[in-house]
Parts: structure tokens; C-alpha cells; sequence
């Protein structure tokens, strides 16, 4: 520290005295991605609850009568094919073109539509057979896993249509930008729980 | 399954006349409440401040002001939870020799259950995450928080949480199952009535306002840090909270899915925590203690980044071993994680994993340790000055550490299976909590409250009020340890024992010189109020302090800090007194600020709602109401002016205030 | 450093990927999933333990792989502090996971009565 600064250079030192606005949402990645930190912290309260519950059948089905694993194939197909055209749909953003990114938004929400009945469908089917989530700790905790992650797509497509609603009203600004970038993490978020829901829930359950 | 209950209607759920208790002392409350309630919303009215509070106080994204409120909410929860636990003592002292006391178990059972959640979740939480609120954005020489919108919605989501558990109190029944609310106590077997639903909902809705000011908090001290200021750099209370928010947003998810797997057990039906079909009660057990232990560090670690400012302020002097401080929080972060087992040795998992979680909880104590001595070496020849805070903070040091020696007897296996769920248990944590936690949010109060206000609080009550927590604490809480190790369980109605009634009555002593302490803390705030004029300071930096959020007036100007300050330096105000830096006083900019919005009021007061649908199972509204809610945040997001500018003109206006101000008190010193 | 003045944003444009690095990840992650479901399916492997162990290896590969290619984990993003993020998310979910698995795993193998929890788990 020099002895010899006149009072407004030291002013000027300690002060930011040209400071300029600071752009909105600088920290919403940032605080999107620790929120879905934290939703990866329940996600793995679920799997451990499956973990620890899964073999409890108290005598009823188990994995093996009741998986079926083409249609779990499938299902795993729709979301890889709508991360990708979430791809698509984020390139085009980039690229500033409004209706390819909307068009793109619309196939990936109808690959995750797809995903959901394929879901909703296995869902009935199961619980026609008696394999209700009441049946068992196994069945319990089978329905909540799968089933959270589905309440998260129903989110996701929730969310991907007021965007697009937005992106239609208001073009692509920096605001719907944000938060198309945002609902990108979440969707490929989910891409990678379900990688853990394929292999630990159905394919190690057709294992046991 | 549940609308074959008895007592169900469409219209009303499971509500009807009975839900409204018939306890005489129950209906007492109620009339006082009640009668209290109507007489301050007559006030409001009369006085016209319901526009005020509403513009200035309920919709303001400000952090100053929701830090504020956060305090209000934890002090009015407190006197609540206090008096749980004052009646808790006058049962104990009097049930014995055939006596029933004056609760009846339904009774009693609500009220230990109702003072650990109100104590912790409405209490502690809003008390911590308040002072966080207040001081971060302050200390890291920002102009809000990242997300003010998010923060105003957070701190409304806490305080219909504390409705709903206030409603419970009046309208139906609190659970009965302890603070935790362990299965299958807490299943649909054992605890079919609303109870255990009040307990789910109240904390899943404070949940989410916890879970998201984390975030908010985690953003707002990454990314707003004013320049220059490097991570070594940031006040020990900055680093502290930092790592608190990180184990919320690490730890509360945890809650939240094991209260959705209990109430799934509640309302679906399924078996996660059932005795059949599978189900496993321990595993809640198991789980929700990995939120729990987390959880006394989420409260504990910003009390010691408090107690690190003000040891360092009251000292004259740098805070010793800065990076061994930081180093031990965050060692202490992690480590959190790894001892959760130690509230449950005696479940049985033998002697492998006993000792593994053993030897972690010992090592905890470690960093912790470290923490203590950091303090003692700043005081070490200092010349110390002995106001309000620093007195908490030694009391603080004196019966925290013999809190943590309990708690490593605690966390020997061996030792454990004798004083689990005994009253050395209870002993021990309310060891910590008050003396650490209560004391450290004591201190803060009065350290920080004259940089929130603008006048400093009077002496005289503040050390009354020291004197009678500091002895009371110890009255209450001995005969406790003492009694936990003749073996007598915590929770207990009434006794058989005769001669162990002369320790409860020593403890209730202690609990009302408490009471005292607490009625002490309410004059002084009120008389420090009415003499405000005297008690005024004007230089905004009444304690010769280190950080930046001394740097500004008291209160700050809405803004903070016309001029973003740059930190060259650890204890940067200090520095900038060293350095001799004048304030800028021209060359004003409009300030770029963020909107007040109702939303998070009303997302907050759906929540409610739709939480006391689901508690007395009224579908139609709990349906409606998330139907409602989804709509509303939806059009929320449709609303994309959120900020203005404050005016430069508005800007050097205020700041020529405080310069007058400044220089009328300079001319008063020469 | 952190109030960089970025006054158009400029921060962002790590986040984005391109064609090339979605169209890598869709490859790779088609691979990785199709080749687990083939193993269980077909029963190439006759040991059950070594499948498990294989398709756990896939699984954790192409969570790597989706991180890098869809949700563009790098050490630079947001200086670092979303791979921090996620490197405490990891750990934490590893503890929570193998912690409770090993302390229910023993407390049931202390606690319950021999045979018991066998005989709950085989259906008629």
C-alpha cells in the first residue's frame, strides 16, 4: 500500500465507481443446477429405499413375472430420442431460428408424451394383475421410483409447453433463452436417472 | 380406502364439530389467542397499516426486510415453543406420588412433540436462515440476493409451514409421535387421525421455502461477491453459511422423500414403513437421520461463523487461524454426513457398523475443537470489550464445550445403549442447541441489531436477560444430565419414583428462570424502542467492526451500497479504516434493483390451503387448490418486469444524507 | 472475479455443445444402452453376479457420457462450480446408498429371526 495516493485514486481503489448493470439471471444456471442437485438427492433416497425394500415380495410377484423388457426398451428409446431433439431444439436456439427450435421443442415433447403412456400403460397393466403398489414393500417402492420420475417428465412437458407458448409470444429473448437452458439440464437430467432406473430396477431386477 | 371412514363428507373431509378440542386448557389458549389475534388485526386496521406492511414488509423482495421477518417469525414461534416446554416442566415436577399432573397423555404427547418440531423447524430454521438473509448479502457488498423473488416466496412457504402447525393447535390435533415421528408410531395403524398428517404437510411446505433459500443463498455468495473478494477473502460468517446452505439444499431433499414415502404409507396404503407385507420401520429410521444430522449442523455452523465475528470485532484484533476456521467447516460439512447412525446404535446393527460410526462422530469433535481454540487465540491479549454479544459468546464457550464432551460420551456404542432416549440425551442436545444455537442467535441479535435499525439495544434488561438464560439454562438442564444417568427416559408423563420429583422441581425452577430471561429480552427490545433517540448511531459502525455490512449506513439505504465496494483484503471495512478511504459522495448511478411482487404470498397461501385440504382429506379442495397454485406460478413466469432502476437523483439524495450526517458527527467529535 | 463485468453475457456460452457433441452422445448412449438390455435379454453372460457387475460398469459409463455430451459437464462451467457441485452430489449419493444398504443389510441379518426374511422373499 503507497503512502502518497491522493484521497479520490484511493477512493477510486476501493470503490467500483463505473460500475455497470449487472445482466439479469447471472446466476440462474447456477442455481438451476443446484436445484437439480438437490432433486438427485431424492431421486437417491428413492433408489436406496428400492435398494433396501426391493427383495421384500412378501410373497407376492416379483421382477421376474412382472417386468417386461422390450416394452422397458421401448420406453428408454422415446427419452433418448427426445434428449437428442432437445439437442436439435437448443442448436436452433443458438442459431436464433424460432420455428426450427419450436418445431424441435414439439417432437421432443411428443417423444416424452409417448415415454409417459408407454409408462402409464405398464403402470395398469401391472396393477390388473394384482401388483398394486399396497402389495408389497418390492411393489411400493418399485411405483414410487418409476413413478416420481414420470411426475418429473409430466413436469418437464408441462413446463417445454408454456415455454413454447412464451417462445412464441415473445421470440427467442435472452429471458426465454435462460430458460430453455434451463429446462434442457432438467430434461437431460432425467435422461440420466433413468439410466439408473433401467439398469438397477429392471435389468438387475430380471437378474435376481 | 379413506373415504370409508367414519366422519367423512365430500364437503368437509374428515372436519367436523369434534375437530374442535374440548381441553379446558386448550380452549383457554384459543380464547387468548383469539382474542390477541383480533385485537392486533383491530390495530392494524385502526392504524391504517395494512397498505404499509403490505407494500413495504410482505411483498418486498428486499433481503434486509425478509431477513427481519425471518427473525419476527422465529421470536413469535419461540414464545410459542417456550411455553410447550414451561408446561412440560410443571407436569414433570408435579406427577408423582399418584398425581396425574394436569396434561392428560393425549395432551402431554402433543406438546413434547410440538416443542422439538416448532423448536427446530419454526424457531432455529427461521432464526439462522434470517440472519443469513440479513447479514450475507451485506458482508459480500451485493445489493440483494441472486434470486429476491425466490427469497420473498421462500420466507412465506416457512411461515405457512408454522400455520398450518399453529392450526393444529385449534383445529384437530398435533401428532403425538415425537419430533420425528418414527413408524410404525406414526403409520395409519397406530395414528389414524390428523396428527401425523399436520406434522407431514407443515414441514413438506417449510421445506420447500427451506430447500429453495438455500439455493438462493448458495447462487447469491458464489456468484454476487463484490470484486476482489476471493474466496479466502470472505467473512468466516459468509463461509459459514455457505456451507450451512450447501447441507440444506444437500440434506432437505432427504426429508422431503422420506415425508413423501411416510405419507404415501398415510394415504396410499403402501408398505415402505409398515410391520407387513415387507415393510421396514427402521428404515425411516435410517433415513431420516441422514437429513437429521445434517440438519444440527445446518443450525449450528452459522452460529459459529457469528461467533467468529464478534469474537474478532470485541478482540480489536484479526480472527486467529481464518483458513483453519474455514477448513474446519468445511471438514465438518462433509463429515456430517458420516455419523448419522449414532441416533440409533441401539437398533442393533452390531458391532461393525456401531464402530464405524462411533469413531466418525469422535472425529467430528475434532474440527470443532479446532474451532474453540481459534477463538480463545484471538482473544489471547486482546484488549476485549465486553458488550452484550461478547458476554454470549462466553457463555457460549463455557457450556457448548461441556455439551460436546457429553456428546462424545454419547457417541461411545457401549455408553449409549445405557443413556439412549435417556434424559442425559435431552440434556445433552438442548446443551448444544441453547448454548449454542439460542445464545448464538442471542448475540447476533444484539450485535446486528443496531446496523438493522439504527439505534443499539439497551444494556441493562440485555444483561438481565443474559444472567437469567445463562443460570436458568444451567438450573434446567443439570438435574438432567443427573437423572439421565439414574436411568429415567425422556418423554415421560408421570413417575413413580418419589424421590426424583426434587430434580424435576430444581429444572422447572430453571425453566422459569428462563421465563424470566425471555420476559428480560422482550423489555429490552421494547425499551430500547421507546428509547431509541437516545440509543441512536449515526456512524453506521457503532462497534468499530471488520466487514463490509458496517461499511454503509444503519439501516441501509434499500440499495446497499451506492458504490459496489472492492476488497483488497481479509476483514475488508477494516482495512478501508486503515487505509483512510473516503466515501464517494458524487458521480451517482441509477441503481438496478428488483420489483416487489404479491406472488409469493399468494403461491405461499394456496400451499396452505391445499396443505390443510390433504390433512383433512377434503379432495375437491385439494385438488382445486393445486390447481390453483400450478396456474398461479405459471402466470407468474408469464411476468417478465421484475426490476427498475432507483434513480441517481433518488441515489445522491440519500447519500447526502448520510454524508450530513456524517459530518455533523465528526464536527461533534472535533 | 465474480462481478466480471460481462455486460452482454458472454458468460453463457459455455452451456451450449454442438451438433457434433449431440450427435457423439446420441451414438454412444444408443450403444451403451442397447448392449445392457442385449446381455440381460439374451443371457450371454451365464454368471448373473459378472452381468450385474458389467451392465453397473455401462450404466456408469453412460451416465459420464450424457453428462459430457448432453448436460456439458466441464471443469470451466461457471468456474468450476457446477463440477464441484456435482462432485459433492456424487459422493453424497454414495454414502446415502452403500450407507444404508450396509446398516440395513446388518440389522436385518442381527435382528431378524433366522429364515424369516427368506421365506418372505421366495414367491409361491
Amino acid at each position: 500500500m503507497s503512502h502518497s495516493v491522493s484521497p479520490a485514486t484511493l477512493t477510486g481503489r476501493y470503490y467500483d465507481l463505473h460500475e455497470h448493470d449487472h445482466p439479469e439471471g447471472g446466476s440462474t444456471m447456477l442455481g438451476f443446477w443446484i436445484y437439480l442437485m438437490s432433486d438427485c438427492l431424492i431421486f437417491a433416497m428413492l433408489f436406496a429405499a428400492f435398494g433396501v425394500l426391493g427383495g421384500n415380495l412378501a410373497a407376492g410377484p416379483g421382477p421376474k413375472d412382472l417386468f417386461d423388457l422390450p416394452l422397458v426398451a421401448l420406453n428408454t428409446s422415446m427419452l433418448l430420442f427426445s434428449s437428442i431433439t432437445y439437442g436439435f431444439a437448443m442448436l436452433a436456439m443458438q442459431r436464433g431460428q424460432k420455428g426450427q427450435t419450436q418445431l424441435w421443442l414439439l417432437i421432443t415433447g411428443l417423444f416424452g408424451a409417448a415415454f409417459l403412456g408407454i409408462e402409464l400403460y405398464e403402470f395398469s397393466h401391472l396393477i390388473h394383475e394384482g401388483a398394486t403398489p399396497q402389495r408389497s414393500a418390492f411393489l411400493s417402492s418399485f411405483f414410487t421410483l418409476v413413478g416420481t420420475h414420470g411426475l418429473h417428465v409430466t413436469f418437464g412437458l408441462v413446463w417445454l409447453t408454456v415455454l413454447m407458448v412464451q417462445v412464441g409470444q415473445r421470440g427467442l429473448i435472452a429471458a426465454n433463452k435462460r430458460r430453455l437452458m434451463c429446462l434442457s439440464l432438467f430434461w437431460h437430467f432425467l435422461d440420466v436417472v433413468w439410466i439408473g432406473v433401467f439398469t438397477f430396477v429392471y435389468l438387475m431386477g430380471m437378474l435376481r | 380406502m379413506t373415504p370409508a371412514e367414519p366422519h367423512w363428507s365430500f364437503l368437509l373431509g374428515r372436519l367436523g364439530p369434534d375437530a374442535i378440542p374440548t381441553e379446558p386448557i386448550v380452549l383457554a389458549t384459543f380464547a387468548v389467542v383469539a382474542l390477541g389475534g383480533v385485537a392486533l388485526l383491530a390495530a392494524l386496521t385502526y392504524f391504517r397499516l395494512w397498505g404499509y406492511l403490505w407494500k413495504e414488509w410482505f411483498t418486498s423482495v428486499d433481503h434486509k426486510k425478509i431477513g427481519i421477518m425471518y427473525m419476527v417469525l422465529g421470536l413469535v414461534m419461540f414464545l410459542r415453543g417456550f411455553a410447550d416446554a414451561l408446561m412440560m416442566r410443571i407436569q414433570q415436577a408435579i406427577a408423582f406420588n399418584g398425581s396425574e399432573g394436569y396434561l392428560n397423555a393425549h395432551h402431554y404427547d402433543q406438546i413434547f412433540t410440538a416443542h422439538g418440531v416448532i423448536m427446530i423447524f419454526f424457531v432455529a430454521m427461521p432464526f439462522v436462515t434470517g440472519l443469513m438473509n440479513y447479514v450475507v448479502p451485506l458482508q459480500i457488498g451485493a445489493r440483494d440476493v441472486s434470486f429476491p423473488f425466490l427469497n420473498n416466496f421462500s420466507f412465506w412457504m416457512t411461515t405457512s409451514g408454522a400455520a398450518l402447525v399453529m392450526a393444529s393447535l385449534f383445529v384437530g390435533e398435533f401428532a403425538q409421535t415425537g419430533w420425528l415421528a418414527y413408524p410404525p408410531l406414526s403409520g395409519l395403524a397406530y395414528s389414524p387421525n390428523v396428527g401425523v398428517d399436520y406434522y407431514i404437510w407443515s414441514l413438506q411446505i417449510a421445506g420447500v421455502g427451506t430447500t429453495l433459500s438455500g439455493i438462493n443463498l448458495i447462487a447469491t455468495i458464489v456468484k454476487m461477491r463484490a470484486p476482489g473478494m476471493t474466496m479466502m477473502r470472505m467473512p468466516v460468517f459468509t463461509w459459514t453459511s455457505l456451507c450451512t446452505n450447501v447441507l440444506i439444499v444437500a440434506s432437505f431433499p432427504v426429508l422431503t422423500a422420506v415425508l413423501v414415502l411416510l405419507s404415501l404409507d398415510r394415504y396410499v396404503g403402501t408398505n415402505f414403513f409398515t410391520n407387513d407385507f415387507g415393510g421396514s420401520p427402521m428404515m425411516y429410521v435410517n433415513l431420516i437421520w441422514i437429513w437429521g444430522h445434517p440438519e444440527v449442523y445446518i443450525l449450528i455452523l452459522p452460529i459459529f461463523g457469528v461467533f467468529s465475528e464478534i469474537t474478532s470485532t470485541f478482540s480489536g484484533k484479526r480472527l486467529f487461524g481464518y483458513s483453519s476456521m474455514v477448513y474446519a467447516t468445511v471438514v465438518i460439512t462433509i463429515l456430517s454426513y458420516l455419523v448419522w447412525l449414532h441416533h440409533f446404535f441401539t437398533m442393533g446393527s452390531g458391532a461393525s457398523v456401531n464402530s464405524f460410526f462411533g469413531i466418525t462422530t469422535m472425529v467430528i469433535s475434532i474440527p470443532t475443537g479446532a474451532k474453540m481454540f481459534n477463538w480463545l487465540f484471538t482473544m489471547y491479549r486482546a484488549r476485549i470489550r465486553f458488550d452484550l454479544p461478547m458476554m454470549w459468546t462466553m457463555a457460549f464457550m463455557l457450556t457448548f464445550v461441556i455439551g460436546g464432551m457429553t456428546g462424545v460420551m454419547l457417541a461411545v456404542p457401549p455408553a449409549d445403549f445405557v443413556l439412549h432416549n435417556s434424559l442425559f440425551l435431552i440434556a445433552h442436545f438442548h446443551n448444544v442447541i441453547i448454548g449454542g444455537v439460542v445464545f448464538g442467535v442471542f448475540a447476533a441479535i444484539n450485535y446486528w441489531w443496531p446496523k438493522a435499525f439504527g439505534f443499539r439495544l439497551e444494556p441493562f434488561w440485555g444483561k438481565v436477560s443474559f444472567w437469567c438464560w445463562v443460570v436458568g439454562f444451567w438450573m434446567a438442564f443439570t438435574p438432567l444430565y443427573v437423572m439421565g444417568l439414574m436411568g429415567v427416559t425422556r418423554r415421560m408423563r408421570v413417575f413413580d419414583d418419589p424421590s426424583l420429583q426434587i430434580w424435576f422441581q430444581i429444572a422447572a425452577a430453571g425453566a422459569f428462570l428462563i421465563a424470566l430471561g425471555i420476559v428480560a429480552m422482550l423489555i429490552q427490545y421494547t425499551v430500547s424502542i421507546l428509547r431509541r433517540d437516545e440509543l441512536r448511531d449515526e456512524t453506521g459502525d457503532p462497534w468499530n467492526a471488520r466487514t463490509l455490512e458496517w461499511s454503509t449506513s444503519s439501516p441501509p439505504p434499500a440499495y446497499n451500497f451506492a458504490f459496489t465496494p472492492i476488497v483488497h483484503d481479509l476483514d475488508a471495512w477494516e482495512d478501508m479504516k486503515r487505509a483512510g478511504v473516503a466515501r464517494p459522495v458524487e458521480g451517482f448511478r441509477p441503481i438496478h434493483m428488483p420489483k416487489n411482487t404479491g406472488a409469493g404470498v399468494i403461491l405461499a397461501g394456496i400451499s396452505a390451503v391445499c396443505g390443510f385440504a390433504l390433512i383433512w382429506h377434503i379432495w375437491w379442495l385439494a385438488v382445486a387448490s393445486f390447481g390453483a397454485l400450478l396456474i398461479t406460478a405459471i402466470a407468474h413466469t408469464f411476468n417478465y418486469r421484475r426490476d427498475f432502476h432507483i434513480p441517481a437523483e433518488t441515489v445522491a439524495e440519500t447519500e447526502a444524507t448520510r454524508t450530513r450526517q456524517l459530518a455533523a458527527l465528526e464536527g461533534a467529535a472535533a | 472475479m465474480s462481478a466480471a463485468h460481462d455486460v452482454h453475457g458472454h458468460g453463457h456460452d459455455e452451456g451450449h455443445g454442438s451438433l457434433r457433441d449431440y450427435v457423439w452422445g446420441f451414438g454412444l448412449s444408443v450403444i451403451l444402452t442397447a448392449v445392457p438390455f442385449w446381455l440381460v435379454m439374451s443371457g450371454a453372460i451365464a454368471d448373473k453376479g459378472t452381468t450385474a457387475l458389467v451392465i453397473t460398469g455401462f450404466a456408469a459409463v453412460q451416465i459420464v457420457v450424457h453428462m459430457i455430451f448432453f448436460l456439458h459437464m466441464n471443469a470451466k462451467a461457471e468456474g468450476g462450480w457446477n463440477l464441484l457441485a456435482l462432485l459433492f452430489t456424487v459422493v453424497l449419493v454414495v454414502i446415502v446408498l452403500s450407507g444404508s444398504l450396509w446398516v440395513m443389510y446388518h440389522l436385518n441379518h442381527n435382528m431378524m429371526p433366522q429364515g424369516t426374511m427368506q421365506g418372505m422373499e421366495q414367491a409361491p
